[in-house]
């Protein structure tokens, strides 16, 4: 699949904005974030909103005809980019009036009035995480899309990013970073993991559609020979791309680095000496590697229309 | 009803001649304009709803060429319906053809994403989507002799490879059809469910064909004008 930037900044950013607002809200539930005051928390809680508003601003470059926009948010029983679209502005009223919450009460621990809108904060916007990687997942047309490792991983990565960003704001705000540096460890090793497990899974022989049922007569060795088409049409230019095999092995190592490994150590040594500028550049490592994983996220997706100009297997 | 295809490949003999019908037709039709790029300079390239691509089947000198023409196939799990966030892609309940309203369509792509056999194509100056209408814009049409309500495609092939019909008419000559030559659906593995069926090769000759004699050596040769001339 052609790697579309839009799409990638979108969901790097509002993935992290959600995660960011997920964790601020839901340990608000159980006596606040370590070391960030009332203000601390709105911050975070506003930092979190524009980044997904952000996000979803640019997704809405990815479309051919903008104006209708408005229009997607009317197949919600059985799109899920329409349910994307509802979960994420319902999200914001519910957001801003937590904010208030907060600021006047200074509490959102999980009896209060304010924790109960913080339980429906955090639900939509683990919704909408989940609604974007259901988007992929959902397809059949594209094998290395089409399971729940995707969703998991788009949680599990906004999730991860969320953390570090917390964990950077709290550093700006105490030096008790601590607590989140220790959550940030954790959350990083699972979604380390779950990617791990997805790069696995995606790298087992094909066993799926190939070009013997994209044609469905015949068992015997088949290529194509001659496409109808001098040059490439929108069906090339949408699906046909593809990046070099040592290329791919190469971003995937540069993703491992960036977004786990560098990420953990340095949180590993703000667990010991809490240097302030230990959590804004693991975040950066992360934001700058997650990039990378978007764009291999899409690189490395095959789209079964490729079978039919001569691909063996997706 | 349940509108659809049958293509013959066995008589496909890949002249394009239904891309060209169908792109005539439609860029003056009820989708139109399909948007051509460059359409005379050195790279062109447009949209189009029927593309016939060949295969090479076999391994030299056991080989036969393939042509399949790909178009919508009307799927009965039509997910490119499904995934639509604004309602703009259909699919009708009378006669199950899939259709994009391009009134409403924002051009997201996750539909063309979604189908399987690339029947959707981008148009990026109306920035909406486009496909094959199955010749909605003909079929009902009382102005035109009943014989031409048909798909543009259907009624262009020389070479007989198209038929269309109604799949949920048990005696309908699309079902008879596939019956008898053991229609195939592409993909079916996915479960999309597409009505379109695709009649593969036959194993005997579909026209009879004369067995060419191996040229003879010289001495054969000889042989011959002898046995020629002596039983004179
Ligand atoms: S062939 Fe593609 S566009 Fe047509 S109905 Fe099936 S999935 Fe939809
Ligand atoms: S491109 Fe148009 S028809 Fe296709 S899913 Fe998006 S809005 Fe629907």
């Amino acid at each position: 699949m052609q790697p579309a930037w839009s799409v990638i900044f979108f969901t790097v950013a509002s993935g992290a904005g959600f995660g960011l607002v997920i964790l601020t809200v839901f340990l608000g539930l159980f006596g606040g974030v370590h070391g960030l005051g009332t203000n601390g928390t709105a911050a975070a809680v506003i930092i979190g909103m524009v980044l997904a508003a952000a996000g979803l601003l640019a997704s809405t470059l990815h479309l051919a005809n903008p104006r209708n926009a408005w229009r997607a948010f009317f197949r919600f029983r059985t799109s899920w980019l329409s349910r994307e679209a509802v979960f994420a502005v319902l999200f914001y009223p519910v957001s801003v009036l937590y904010l208030v919450g907060i600021v006047l009460s200074g509490d959102g621990a999980w009896f209060t009035w304010v924790g109960a809108i913080g339980i429906v904060v955090s639900l939509l916007a683990v919704a909408t995480v989940f609604a974007t990687g259901m988007i992929y997942a959902s397809l059949r047309t594209i094998p290395q899309w089409n399971s729940a490792l995707v969703p998991v991983n788009y949680l599990l990565l906004a999730l991860a990013s969320g953390a570090l960003l917390l964990t950077a704001i709290v550093a700006m705000a105490s030096d008790e970073i601590r607590a989140m540096a220790l959550l940030s460890i954790v959350l990083l090793a699972i979604a380390g993991a779950a990617k791990a497990t997805y790069y696995f899974w995606i790298g087992m022989p094909p066993s799926g559609p190939s070009i013997h049922t994209a044609l469905a007569l015949t068992r015997g060795q088949v290529r194509l020979l001659e496409a109808g088409q001098s040059h490439d049409t929108f069906l090339n230019r949408e699906f046909s791309f593809q990046a070099s095999a040592k290329l791919l092995v190469r971003l995937r190592l540069i993703v491992y680095a960036t977004v786990f490994v560098i990420p953990f150590v340095l949180m590993a040594a703000a667990l010991h000496a809490g240097h302030p500028m230990l959590a804004p550049s693991a975040a950066l490592f992360m934001a700058v590697g997650l990039v990378v994983e978007r764009w291999l996220f899409f690189a490395e997706a095959r789209h079964t229309v490729n079978l039919f100009y001569g691909r063996q297997t997706c | 009803m349940k509108l659809g295809l049958v293509i013959d490949a066995d008589n496909c003999v890949g002249c394009q001649a239904c891309v060209v019908a169908c792109k005539q037709w439609n860029t003056s039709g009820t989708l139109g304009p399909l948007t051509d790029h460059d359409p005379y300079g050195d790279e062109p390239s447009g949209v189009a709803f029927n593309r016939v691509r060949s295969y090479e089947v076999g391994v030299f000198p056991n080989s036969k060429t393939v042509n399949m023409p790909m178009s919508c196939m009307h799927c009965e799990t039509a997910e490119c319906v499904t995934v639509c966030p604004t309602g703009a892609s259909y699919k009708r309940q009378e006669d199950g053809i899939v259709l994009v309203d391009q009134d409403k369509c924002m051009g997201c792509n996750l539909c063309a994403w979604a189908c399987p056999y690339g029947a959707r194509e981008l148009d990026d100056v109306s920035g909406t989507m486009k496909k094959c209408t199955l010749c909605v814009d003909r079929i009902y049409d009382d102005a035109l002799p009943e014989e031409e309500r048909q798909p543009v495609c259907v009624l262009t092939c020389p070479s007989n490879a198209r038929h269309f019909g109604d799949f949920d008419d048990p005696d309908s000559h699309v079902n008879r059809l596939v019956r008898e030559r053991g229609g195939q659906q592409s993909l079916p593995e996915l479960g999309y469910n597409p009505v379109n069926r695709y009649l593969p090769p036959r194993n005997k000759p579909h026209v009879g064909q004369e067995r060419g004699t191996t040229p003879g050596g010289f001495a054969d040769r000889l042989k011959g004008w002898l046995s020629r001339s002596v039983s004179r």
